[in-house]
């Protein structure tokens, strides 16, 4: 096919022809439903998904609306670079960042849903009015010679300030971003083995990902936290959200005495906090097992400092006592454990309100 | 068919846009609304360059597509920084200027 009819053929599809219609009435509603779901969905990836498509819908306007140039940067540069930037941020934020239920202004959405409903009101029916018997010029003479190389004609002698100017925009927010996202480092380099100390002692944090939105603690997990009416998520593997000064405690107490178990075998019960050293002996009779929801059971974790526990805390890597049938002992020897014993610190720093 | 009925169409995408600034709290969805209007008003000057049959309005939707794709980039650095100390992305938890 030659250029000429090439033009020819896009000068025909062009002028609002039925082709066109056909085309607008079919992707026009898919737009606005995008458009719309993409305000109403609540996952933000799938709000991400449902902007493509509606970016795509456009760039098909632009297409058969004689702009072909712009069609084509609209899904290089929209649906290509700027969606994977905002996947990238979000999957860097947490895919969890669920809105949250808690309206701070009273009403707004419905004041929201009215203002735009009068907005698009206002938008909508001026135009249509307007709109007269339907005579478009057309770009067929402006795009003689190409769409490409009219826009580069023009953009290089009427618009060429503007040209300038948005390019020195361009590396202004270069330099702004990497500002923005520089960080200064206080201390020294921290290693990995610190990372990963701090990940399991540091009070408040979650140690695993956070659950996807609409996963619920169906049992006791440091990775599924039972969720808040409010959003937030309930201190600790039990699922005691009232305590948490008593949660928060025997974490960061917890893990020193756990820490220094196999340091300094000899003194048992010396290294955690008293609240701790209480912590084994209720929970040794109270608890059936290591999984109980007992107010408890998250703490009689803190076996390694244990009285009954003192002879497991002195070997780290022994098999377990010969009287492993009692809960409490059973528990105690998984305690001293080393690795059990960041389970147990796992338990302490999920506890904290990551928010 | 009318090529003003891409007007319309893009009065209406843009009025969404408003809703979706206005309701949603995450603020990278709030980012995203945000490019929806520009995409609105994009589809609008596109039209207008076809209607008047000059090429002006396809040049001006071409830095607007830059000037987007600048803010976008500055606002998600800004989100990513607002993260590090607060650890969320609700436009929400940023309202330590209003007391």
């Amino acid at each position: 096919m030659t250029h000429a009819t090439l033009l020819a053929a896009a000068g025909e599809i062009t002028s609002t022809s039925t082709g066109e219609a056909a085309v607008f009435w079919i992707l026009a509603p898919i737009a606005v439903l995008a458009a719309v779901g993409m305000v109403l969905v609540r996952s933000a990836v799938h709000c991400a998904l449902l902007l493509v498509a509606n970016l795509f819908c456009v760039a098909v306007f632009y297409l058969i609306q004689q702009a072909p140039f712009l069609g084509f940067v609209q899904i290089i540069v929209y649906a290509g670079a700027i969606m994977v930037l905002f996947l990238f941020v979000l999957m860097l934020v947490g895919v969890d960042s669920s809105d949250s239920l808690v309206e701070t202004i009273r009403g707004q959405r419905l004041g929201a849903a009215i203002f735009g409903l009068g907005f698009a009101g206002l938008l909508v029916f001026p135009i249509g009015s307007a709109i007269d018997g339907g005579s478009a010029k057309g770009l067929d003479a402006a795009n003689e010679g190409g769409n490409v190389q009219a826009i580069g004609r023009l953009l290089f002698s009427d618009y060429v300030f503007v040209f300038e100017a948005i390019s020195a925009l361009l590396v202004v927010a270069a330099i702004g971003t990497m500002v923005l996202g520089h960080r200064e480092r206080e201390g020294g380099r921290v290693s990995q083995r610190e990372w990963m100390r701090r990940r399991f002692t540091e009070p408040g944090r979650q140690v695993t990902p956070l659950p996807g939105p609409g996963v619920f603690a169906r049992h006791d997990s440091a990775d599924t936290l039972g969720l808040l009416p409010g959003g937030g998520r309930a201190s600790g593997i039990g699922g005691i959200p009232g305590v948490p000064g008593a949660a928060d405690e025997p974490g960061a107490a917890d893990l020193p005495g756990g820490r220094g178990a196999p340091d300094s075998p000899d003194t048992p019960g010396a290294p955690g906090a008293p609240g701790v050293s209480d912590g084994p002996g209720s929970a040794g009779p109270g608890s059936a097992g290591p999984g109980s929801a007992g107010p408890g059971g998250p703490r009689g974790s803190g076996g390694p400092d244990g009285p009954g526990t003192a002879g497991g805390g002195a070997t780290p890597g022994a098999p377990p006592p010969p009287a492993p049938t009692d809960g409490a002992a059973a528990d105690g020897a998984g305690g001293a454990d080393p690795v059990d014993a960041n389970g147990s610190a796992l338990a302490g720093a999920g506890k904290g309100d990551d928010r | 068919m009318n090529p003003a009925n891409y007007l319309i169409l893009s009065a209406l995408l843009f009025s969404i846009g408003t809703v979706g600034v206005l309701v949603r709290r995450n603020a990278i969805v709030v980012f995203m609304s945000i490019e929806l209007m520009l995409n609105a008003v994009n589809l609008t000057l596109v039209t207008f360059s076809r209607i008047n049959g000059t090429l002006d309005g396809q040049i001006m939707a071409f830095f607007v597509m830059v000037v987007a794709a600048a803010e976008v980039v500055i606002g998600l650095a800004i989100i990513l920084s607002i993260f590090r100390t607060r650890r969320s992305a609700s436009v929400d938890d940023v309202n330590l200027l209003k007391y």
